[in-house]
């Protein structure tokens, strides 16, 4: 493996990854189960009531694709840290930040996209206007990737850790904050009929940063989680 | 230079001095604090808008400054401690999370007693609250990631990167949770609202922003001491100063 050029490895990392997933295709739904779930226990906690639905329904659906996406980071470096793969790949010729992208990049094909699919169906449940059901499909699209990128750092660090699930909640969730706040907020704004550029370009700024920026604290995170 | 600094942060030559200094810390915090108290809650002019209860901020003002203080202090500790390699500085940036978590949830609390009489809630969904609650999450997520470590020098320098990722986002945490706010709701009350602050106000909240940063130190150099033992138990200077308090 350490004869390929990056792009190379990067991509067979990649195509590793995602049909490790195929062969389990049971656990590539449960997200998916997971966030149909929580988004179904709403209105029975709440009363179906129309209105109040639709006004919470931004909400909702994302601090579901939230709670979905952190339950989901486990699958990023658990398998390959048990059966010792994650070593071979800290060996490998090639920067780790880079080959982390790779494994990021195949978990949020196999959890975000899927939750970006069905979004819609849900987003139809809850009385959402068809209007902004697009922009929320976007929203999506720019802030899950943002969810993956962040919790592969809180992931790599706990990942050695026999229990991790609690911690890992403390560790991830204030940072999603802001994909939270940009995200909810745009969708609100367009369904009150007003421009919603300024939280797209500050979501897309998000994605950029998080790309940018966490793998290298993941790489890092990860050699400590080995040592 | 650098060899001063390697010869300070040697645990067993910081052991001594700090052991010098814990006297003085303690005693200059507790007459910063007393100067402090006496001049903010009994010799400042009652406020002509929230009567006495302004007087809060004497605490809540300095604890919420000391939050946010100790973050960034930990965040350069726990890099100076990756970067270097000091165990002083690891030992500094995981003994400052608990002492930071205490101020924050001293900002907190006493805010949220100064809401009650003046928002008429104990809670407000405010931009300054959430965003400090959500700094105590963070303070949290070190203090329990240190914790569920079992090698205490891996879990060092795991609490440093988690710290200074943690630096990287208070800023935009902070700066998302205001945003939301603004939009969310109009008629907050500013704590601020005030163009100038009276002298006989001011001064009595910058000493007791001092006594906090020393007993912050104070603090501190408690934590570390005992830390340091515990992780150098088995060195030879350990082992002598155990003997030496034996005899003495």
């Amino acid at each position: 493996m350490s004869q390929g050029s990056l792009s190379r490895v990067f991509l067979a990392l990649l195509k590793r990854d995602l049909l490790l997933a195929f062969r389990h295709r049971a656990e590539l739904f449960n997200p998916l189960l997971f966030f149909v779930l929580v988004v179904t226990l709403f209105p029975l906690g709440t009363g179906a009531e129309t209105r109040l639905l639709q006004t919470m329904a931004p909400g909702i659906i994302w601090v579901a694709a939230l709670l979905a996406a952190m339950l989901s980071l486990d699958t990023i470096f658990r398998s390959d840290f048990e059966d010792g793969s994650l070593e071979l790949l800290l060996l490998n010729a090639h920067p780790t930040s880079i080959l982390v992208l790779a494994k990021v990049l195949a978990h949020w094909l196999i959890t975000g996209l899927p939750l970006m699919i069905i979004a819609p169906l849900l987003a139809l449940f809850l009385g959402l206007d068809q209007d902004v059901i697009g922009l929320l499909v976007l929203t999506l699209l720019l802030g899950t990737p943002v969810l993956s990128l962040i919790g592969a750092v809180a992931i790599a660090l706990t990942v050695g850790l026999k229990r991790g699930g609690i911690l890992l909640s403390l560790l991830v969730l204030p940072f999603y904050v802001p994909v939270l706040i940009f995200a909810t907020n745009a969708i609100e704004m367009a369904m009150s009929g007003m421009p919603v550029t300024a939280q797209l370009w500050i979501l897309a700024s998000f994605l950029l940063l998080a790309i940018t920026l966490t793998p290298w604290p993941t790489a890092a995170a990860l050699k400590l989680s080995l040592s | 230079m650098m060899k001063f600094i390697h010869k300070t942060a040697s645990p067993p030559y910081f052991y001594r001095l700090s052991g010098l200094w814990i006297p003085w810390l303690g005693a200059i915090t507790l007459l910063l604090l007393i100067a402090g108290l006496y001049g903010g809650l009994i010799a400042a002019p009652t406020d002509y808008q929230q009567g006495e209860s302004y007087r809060i901020i004497y605490i809540h003002v300095p604890a919420a400054w000391m939050s946010l203080f100790i973050y960034m202090a930990m965040a350069a500790a726990g890099a100076i401690g990756l970067i270097w390699r000091i165990k002083l500085a690891e030992t500094v940036a995981v003994c400052s999370a608990p002492i930071g978590a205490g101020f924050t949830l001293l900002a907190l609390v006493t805010g949220s007693l100064w809401g009650k009489p003046m928002w008429g809630a104990w809670w407000v969904w405010d931009a300054r609250l959430t965003a400090e609650l959500l700094l105590l999450f963070l303070y949290l997520g070190v203090m329990s990631l240190y914790v569920a470590i079992p090698d205490k020098r891996v879990a060092s320098r795991a609490v440093a990167l988690l710290a200074l990722v943690g630096m990287v986002n208070i800023p935009i945490i902070h700066y998302s949770v205001e945003w939301w706010n603004t939009l969310h709701q109009g008629p907050t009350v500013t704590k601020f609202d005030k163009p100038s602050i009276d002298m006989r106000m001011l001064l009595p909240l910058l000493i007791m922003a001092v006594a906090f940063k020393i007993y912050y130190v104070w603090a501190l150099f408690l934590r570390v001491r005992v830390e340091l033992l515990e992780r150098e138990r088995n060195t030879q200077w350990v082992k002598e100063l155990l003997h030496q308090s034996k005899e003495a």
